[in-house]
């Protein structure tokens, strides 16, 4: 495919991880904030064939792993009710609430459809007037304008019986969050490609600026990856800080402003507890006041459930880059893909399940 | 979940009342895709697509980037 194989060169490959080697002197900690490139790297093997000098840890790019026990509790209570039909991506159902997940309520006769695009939560209220559609609306910035314009359509066309249950979360805060942290260990960033099609980097440089320290805006094809980590590490040796931009093909300093306009126009940032890490100031999204009819937590009483976090779980370290899958007692053990603890052991974009998947055992 | 996918853009909707659908093909398996966040592409271009969404168009210059700065290493300009 166009775009995607002729950035999967093996012979490219070997000569960036040479240049790596080259570049590097001393250790230096990448974070790669988005799970998606977590898997590029772990499937191709990169982060094996890295120098040693170079460590990448995972970052909280998980949009399934990060959204809270309570709001996975809510969606379970919410879709138990009769003539509700809640709809999500497949990712979500499978991540453990305090007791039961998303698919054990389907079992148990609830309405739980996998779309995989909140138009088609959209069409499935289009479709069934007498019934309340609900979308489970999660996901980072990339997500979010999708997830804006299906809103704006519901109130558009009247369609008062679809609503979303908004997990939506910003990346730029929880960057933030990591690189306060008295256990920081974090030299420079990969960002997350795809948010910054939406978002540009504009809102990097002053994160880049105020603890000086390289954010690379990265893509999600191995010699991306590859070129992300070079240029990152170049500029750790250099002494530099600041944001570049590898994924320059799909991303501009500016982003889509479209995108962001809609997203403005149906969102507005508040506080979010994220899964495992807990509240991070101005991380999140809800719907503006116009649009409230059309949040199922106004719609819905949920507001009485008290959440309850798997006290074995070390997701929320696996997530800010402190601990390695595999460093969890839990891995392989008490947590498997099969019987998980956590969100990060299901998920696609998921650390662990990562290195469950490809074999990358203790 | 931030998953974006390369395709071609096929064909493109009118542009009505309603927002501006269009048909993008990924190797050769064609999707209904909502082009109104990239309300400029014409078909033969290539746009990135999340969960039906097109929330980029690949600039073909620049995709080339990756390879003109392996040659420039090479050249011992890098590294």
């Amino acid at each position: 495919m166009r775009y995607v194989d002729e950035y999967r060169g093996e012979a490219e490959s070997r000569r960036y991880l040479d240049a790596i080697a080259r570049t590097a002197t001393r250790p230096w900690m990448l974070m790669e904030v988005c799970g998606g490139q977590t898997h590029t790297l772990v499937r191709s093997g990169i982060d094996r064939m890295l120098p040693e000098t170079v460590t990448l840890v995972h970052g909280p790019g998980c949009p399934v792993c990060v959204t809270s026990v309570e709001l996975i509790d809510q969606a379970i209570e919410i879709v138990r009710r009769p003539g509700v039909i809640l709809a999500s991506f497949g990712d979500m159902l499978r991540v453990p609430g305090s007791g039961d997940d998303l698919l054990s309520a389907r079992s148990a006769g609830a309405d739980v459809r996998i779309v995989y695009s909140p138009l088609d939560a959209l069409a499935l209220a289009r479709k069934h007037p007498d019934r309340d559609v609900v979308f489970f609306a999660v996901g980072f910035e990339t997500t979010a304008p999708a997830n804006a314009m299906a809103v704006w359509q519901a109130a558009r066309a009247g369609l008062r019986n679809f609503s979303i249950l908004c997990a939506h979360v910003r990346v730029p805060p929880a960057m933030e969050a990591i690189l306060s942290a008295p256990d920081n260990r974090v030299d420079a960033f990969l960002a997350a490609g795809h948010v910054c099609a939406v978002m540009g980097y504009r809102e990097y440089e002053p994160l880049a600026e105020r603890w000086r320290v390289p954010i690379v805006v990265t893509g999600f094809e191995p010699l991306d990856l590859l070129q992300g980590i070079h240029m990152a590490v170049r500029a750790l040796e250099q002494g530099r800080w600041g944001v570049e931009n590898q994924y320059a093909r799909v991303v501009s300093r500016d982003g889509n402003r479209r995108a962001q306009t809609l997203m403005g126009d149906v969102f507005e940032v508040v506080d979010r507890a994220w899964r495992g890490i807990g509240e991070i100031p101005a991380s999140g999204l809800r719907l503006r006041e116009p649009y409230r009819v059309h949040d199922a937590q106004a719609r819905f009483p949920v507001s009485h459930i008290r959440p309850r976090e798997s006290a074995d779980c070390r997701a929320g370290q696996v997530l800010r880059g402190v601990l390695r899958p595999t460093d969890c007692p839990a891995f392989d053990a008490a947590c498997t893909p099969e019987h998980p603890l956590g969100a990060p052991m299901v998920s696609s974009e998921g650390a662990c399940a990562a290195y469950y998947r490809y074999g990358k055992r203790s | 979940m931030c998953l974006g996918v390369p395709g071609r853009v096929e064909e493109v909707g009118p542009a009505g009342p309603d927002v501006v659908m269009g048909r993008v093909s990924f190797g050769g398996v064609v999707k209904d895709v909502c082009l109104a966040y990239t309300p400029d592409v014409r078909p033969g271009d290539y746009v990135i697509v999340h969960v039906g969404f097109a929330i980029a168009v690949l600039d073909e210059q620049e995709a080339a980037r990756v390879f003109e700065s392996l040659a420039a290493m090479d050249a011992g300009s890098g590294g």
